[in-house]
C-alpha cells in the first residue's frame, strides 16, 4: 500500500484513540480538571509522566545530537534521566503530602505570601511558554514532512486535537491520553532501533548490539573512533566540551528536570504519598527505555551515514538518501567536482550538510522496513509532540485559573466559573502557542533548553528548601527567586540573542555557556536565600507545622 | 526524640547514601573520572563512555526503586497510614 494512506491510517487511528479517552475521562470538578481528582493508579502515572515528559525533541532530535556529539551528547542523557531521581527523593513524596493543585500552590502557602506566589506564578508561565512554542512547531514539522501538507495547516491540526482533549478532559482526560501517547511513541521509537540492531550485529537489544562487533569482527565503537579519525571528526567516543561545562550543563538539566512545573505537578495526581514515589520510579523506567536506546541509535545511524555516503558517488547513492534530501535536511555540494562525496570535519572541504533529525526520521527508510513503520514512527513523533504540549497547557490554565484568579485576584469565584475560566485560558494559551508555532520567533528553539536552566534558577532552591529547611522564610525565598531567574533570563537573553551589547563564547563568565549557567543561577539562589533567611525574622509556628506535616506521610 | 523525628532522621539517611551514589555514577563515572575509565574496555564498551551513555541511567532506575522499598518498609515500621 502507498505510504501516504498507511500514515493517514496511523495518524487518523492515533487521533481517533485520543479524542474517544478524551470524552469518556472528561473533567467535571476544578480537582478532576487540575489533578485528575488524585485517583491516578502509579504504574499509568508513570507512563504518562514518561510521555509528558519526553517532548518532539527527545524523540526526533536527540538520537540525531548525540550522533554528532558522541561523548558531549551524554549530558542531555544523563541530565534528562538523573533530575528522576532529584525529583522522586527531594520532591514529589512530600508535594504529594501538601495536596493541593499547583507548584505556586505550594510556593504561596510555605511561604505565606502572596509576594511569592505571583513571583512563581511568573516563572511557571515564562518556563511553559517557551516550552510550548517549541512542540507546536514540532508537530507542523511532522504533519509537513510525513503528509506533505504545509507547517501551518500541520500546527493548526494540532491545535485542535490538543485543544479539543486538553480543554474538555483537563488533568483526568489528559493523563489517560498520555498513557496511550506513551504506548505509541515507545512502540514507534523502538521498534527500528531493534530491527537496525539485528541488521548491524544479530542482537535484538540495541543497547547491548551497540557494544558488539559488526559483520566485520570489529567492535562497533572502536570503528566509528576509526572512521571519525580518518575523516577529522572528534573520536566519538571522548568528549570535547570542557569538563567543568559538562558538569554544569548536566546538573542544570537535571535540576531543572526536577523543577519543571508539569512534570512536578503529574506527582499531584496519584491517591497517595507512597504512590507518589512509586510513579517516579515507574516513569524513569519507562523513559530509560528511550533514553538507553537513543546512543545505540545514534551509533548505528552513524555508521550507516558514513558508511552510505564517505567517498561514494553521488549518483549511486540509495533511494532514501534521494528522498530526504528532497526534504532539505540533507544537502550536497560537490566542492571539488570529483563527482563522490566527500563528508569530513574540515569545512573547507566538506560537501554533506546532514541536520540531526534525519538519525531518527530516516531510520526505517535506512534500514528497509516496510512502510507501515514509518507510518508508525509518524504517529509516533505527533504522540511526543502533543503529549507534552498537552502537560504544558494544563500548567498555564491553572496558573492563571487558579493561581493568578482564584488564589490572588478573585478568591470568592465559585468552582463552576473557575472551571470556565480554566478552559477558557487553556483555549487562550493553545492559540498563543500556535501563533508562535506558525510564526517561531528566532528564539524557540535556543530557549527550549534553556528553559532548564530558568526552572533551576528559580523552582528547585525553593522547592527543596522549602520543604528541607524549617528556617527558610519568604523573603529569603522570594530574593533567591527573583534573583535566579532575573540572572539567568539575563545571561541567556545576552548570549543567546545579543541584548545588553550581546558578546562571544570568549565573554562567558569563567567558560560557562548558557545551557550550563542554570547550576550557576542555582547556587546563588541558594545563597542568596539562605543569606536574607539569616536577617530576617524565622516562619511561624504553623508554618513549622505545616513542614512537619509534609516531612511525615502518617494522616492524622 | 519522638517518632516522627527519627523517622525523618532516618529518611535523610537515606538520602545522603542514595544520593552520594547518584553522584558518584553520573558526575564521577561519567564526567570526572570519564578519561581514566575510559582506558578499561568492557566488551566494545569503554568504561567511562559506558557509564555516561547507560550504566548511570540503569543506576538511576535502581535508586529510584530501592528508596521506594526502603520508605515503605520504614512507613511499616512507624506504622504511618495514609
Amino acid at each position: 500500500m502507498e505510504l501516504q494512506y498507511w500514515i493517514w491510517i496511523a495518524v487518523g487511528a492515533s487521533f481517533t484513540l485520543y479524542i474517544a479517552i478524551a470524552i469518556i475521562s472528561r473533567a467535571s470538578s476544578t480537582g478532576e480538571f487540575y489533578i485528575a481528582g488524585k485517583g491516578v493508579p502509579p504504574i499509568a502515572n508513570g507512563m504518562a509522566t514518561a510521555a509528558d515528559w519526553m517532548s518532539a525533541a527527545s524523540f526526533i532530535s536527540m538520537a540525531g545530537i548525540i550522533s554528532f556529539n558522541g561523548f558531549d551528547g551524554s549530558v542531555y542523557l544523563m541530565g534528562w534521566t538523573g533530575g528522576y531521581v532529584l525529583l522522586a527523593l527531594l520532591l514529589a513524596p512530600y508535594l504529594r503530602k501538601f495536596g493541593k493543585f499547583t507548584v505556586p500552590d505550594f510556593i504561596g502557602d510555605r511561604y505565606y505570601s502572596n509576594v511569592a506566589r505571583g513571583v512563581a506564578v511568573f516563572c511557571a508561565l515564562i518556563v511553559s511558554f517557551t516550552y510550548i512554542a517549541g512542540q507546536m512547531r514540532g508537530v507542523g514539522v511532522v504533519f509537513s514532512r510525513y503528509l506533505e501538507v504545509d507547517i501551518t495547516t500541520g500546527v493548526l491540526i494540532g491545535m485542535f486535537i490538543v485543544l479539543f482533549y486538553a480543554v474538555l478532559g483537563g488533568m483526568k482526560g489528559i493523563t489517560y491520553t498520555q498513557v496511550a501517547q506513551y504506548c505509541v511513541l515507545i512502540f514507534a521509537f523502538m521498534l527500528p532501533a531493534i530491527f537496525i540492531s539485528l541488521m548491524i550485529t544479530s542482537n535484538v537489544i540495541p543497547q547491548i548490539g551497540f557494544g558488539l562487533k559488526g559483520s566485520d569482527g570489529v567492535y562497533l565503537l572502536d570503528k566509528l573512533d576509526g572512521l571519525h579519525r580518518e575523516l577529522g571528526f572528534h573520536e566519538y567516543t571522548s568528549g570535547k566540551k570542557s569538563t567543568l561545562d559538562l558538569f554544569l550543563i548536566t546538573s542544570a538539566l537535571m535540576v531543572g528536570t526536577a523543577g519543571l512545573p508539569h512534570v512536578i505537578v503529574r506527582f499531584f495526581t496519584v491517591r497517595k504519598v507512597s504512590d507518589a514515589r512509586k510513579s517516579a520510579g515507574w516513569a524513569l523506567l519507562f523513559i530509560a527505555i528511550l533514553y538507553t536506546t537513543a546512543p545505540a541509535v545514534a551509533v548505528f545511524s552513524r555508521i550507516n551515514l558514513i558508511e552510505t555516503v564517505s567517498n561514494k558517488p553521488y549518483d549511486a547513492l540509495p533511494e532514501w538518501y534521494n528522498k530526504w534530501e528532497a526534504t532539505g535536511l540533507i544537502t550536497h555540494e560537490d566542492k571539488n567536482q570529483d563527482g563522490l562525496v566527500q563528508y569530513v570535519a574540515d569545512a573547507q572541504l566538506n560537501e554533506l550538510k546532514v541536520d540531526a533529525d534525519i538519525m531518527v526520521l530516516a531510520n526505517p527508510e535506512i534500514a528497509d522496513l516496510p512502510n507501515w513503520v514509518i507510518a508508525v514512527m509518524a504517529a509516533g513523533a505527533l504522540a511526543a509532540a502533543l503529549s507534552t504540549a498537552a502537560g504544558l497547557l494544563l500548567v498555564i490554565s491553572s496558573s492563571v485559573s487558579h493561581d493568578l484568579i482564584k488564589k490572588m485576584i478573585k478568591p470568592d469565584v465559585s468552582e463552576k466559573v473557575e472551571l470556565i475560566v480554566a478552559r477558557l485560558s487553556a483555549v487562550g494559551a493553545v492559540m498563543l502557542a500556535a501563533y508562535f508555532g506558525i510564526n517561531p520567533p528566532g528564539f524557540v528553539a535556543a530557549t527550549v533548553a534553556l528553559a532548564f536552566g530558568l526552572a533551576a534558577a528559580s523552582f528547585f532552591p525553593a522547592i527543596v528548601m522549602g520543604i528541607f529547611s524549617k528556617r527558610m522564610n519568604k523573603e529569603g525565598a522570594i530574593a533567591g527567586m527573583v534573583v535566579g531567574i532575573l540572572l539567568m533570563l539575563y545571561y541567556m537573553t545576552k548570549f543567546k540573542f545579543g541584548w545588553f551589547g550581546g558578546g562571544t563564547n570568549k565573554d562567558w563568565w569563567f567558560g560557562i555557556s548558557p545551557e550550563g549557567f542554570g547550576s550557576f543561577a542555582m547556587m546563588l539562589n541558594f545563597l542568596v536565600s539562605i543569606a536574607i533567611s539569616r536577617f530576617t525574622p524565622a516562619p511561624d509556628i504553623k508554618i513549622q507545622k505545616l513542614i512537619e506535616d509534609i516531612r511525615n506521610p502518617d494522616k492524622e | 526524640m519522638n517518632n516522627k523525628q527519627t523517622y525523618w532522621k532516618t529518611n535523610l539517611k537515606y538520602l545522603a547514601i542514595l544520593l552520594s551514589i547518584w553522584f558518584t555514577v553520573s558526575f564521577g563515572f561519567g564526567i570526572l573520572l570519564a578519561d581514566q575509565l575510559n582506558q578499561i574496555k568492557m566488551g566494545g564498551f569503554k568504561l567511562g563512555f559506558w557509564f555516561a551513555q547507560q550504566g548511570a541511567i540503569y543506576v538511576f532506575v535502581i535508586l529510584i526503586f530501592v528508596y521506594i522499598y526502603l520508605m515503605n518498609r520504614l512507613d511499616q515500621k512507624f506504622k504511618n497510614k495514609e
